[in-house]
């Protein structure tokens, strides 16, 4: 039984990293609106307990919706047998000053520089540039197919003043690894 | 008209369109599945009145969340209230927001400049 005993010394460590990073939740797998649903609630009955102010509840509650509908329409398939369409990674943390909200999921890599281009833009500006290409956006974007109306990013930054962290790490020549965090100040003033 | 009574889940909003009894509301939380899907009778409904409308038409959001896909949806709404408004009718837009949410706030007041209709910003308290 080596290999069960591996496996239990996994998790042990498993729980140790988590808890050095503060990790409150994660969830590997398929994102659907259940499980969206489901994160949120969790999350909303955490932060009322803690009577977490409601400006930090709401902004939490949008970034996760946010972040999980994005990788819902947006995660590509590889075609092997570990990795489910529409599937990725999803954690929170949470320390004494803030929530921050990671996902990960497989990206096609000839999305790559259009997607790192509007990240890099979104972070050059300031709260009155996030406002103005907000109303850019909602009044050119069209819906696409997939519903999404490209500016879950914008309003993002826009909600919460901190830029959006993010990198692609290549998995083979034709996809990467699309990580996206986003930082909720617990104590900030969001004026 | 026919009349248009949604009750609100916890991802979908609550609707009333009731041309008799003069209420035009959306209310509650908006994140639903499929935004089209949940919006496109909302839409039609409104473009069906808008030719009839005689009398004064109030419009109130009382949303307490909604994602960036309901965003797109509620601004389709506002844009048909403008045709409304800029066809000559008497439309109204009441926008109601929790006292402390500034986001939802800051939402209406983006939304007041984009779309060209009489526009009302309303705080509320949730107690």
């Amino acid at each position: 039984m080596d290999g069960n005993k591996d496996f239990l010394e996994f998790v042990y460590s498993f729980n140790e990293s988590m808890e050095s990073k503060n990790v409150k939740l994660v969830y590997k797998g398929e994102i659907t609106h259940q499980v969206t649903k489901a994160f949120t609630s969790i999350t909303e009955t955490n932060m009322m307990v803690e009577e977490e102010p409601n400006s930090v509840q709401k902004k939490v509650f949008h970034v996760i919706v946010e972040f999980l509908q994005n990788i819902s329409k947006h995660a590509d398939y590889m075609g092997d047998e570990s990795h489910e369409e529409g599937s990725g990674v999803f954690l929170l943390c949470k320390d004494d000053e803030n929530y921050v909200i990671t996902t990960g999921n497989i990206l096609m890599k000839q999305k790559e520089a259009a997607i790192g281009e509007v990240l890099d833009k979104i972070n050059s500006l300031d709260k009155e540039g996030l406002k103005a290409l907000y109303k850019q956006q909602i009044k050119e974007g069209r819906l696409s197919d997939k519903g999404g109306a490209g500016l879950g990013f914008i309003d993002i930054a826009k909600k919460t003043g901190n830029p959006l962290d993010y990198k692609f790490v290549p998995l083979n020549d034709e996809f990467s690894f699309f990580i996206i965090s986003s930082t909720i100040s617990r104590t900030q003033n969001f004026d | 008209m026919e009349v248009i009574k949604i009750v609100g889940t916890d991802d979908t909003p609550s609707v009333t369109l009731d041309v008799a009894n003069e209420i035009f509301e959306i209310s509650g939380r908006s994140l639903p599945e499929d935004v089209a899907v949940f919006y496109e009778p909302i839409l039609d409904w409104i473009d069906r009145y808008s030719e009839e409308a005689t009398g004064k038409t109030i419009f109130n959001f009382k949303l307490v969340y909604f994602n960036t896909a309901s965003s797109k949806m509620i601004l389709d709404i506002l844009l048909k209230l403008e045709e409304m408004h800029e066809a000559g009718k008497d439309v109204l837009v009441r926008w109601h927001y929790p006292e402390d949410d500034e986001d939802m706030e800051e939402a209406g007041e983006e939304y007041s400049d984009i779309v060209d209709v009489p526009f009302e910003q309303i705080s509320y308290s949730l107690d």
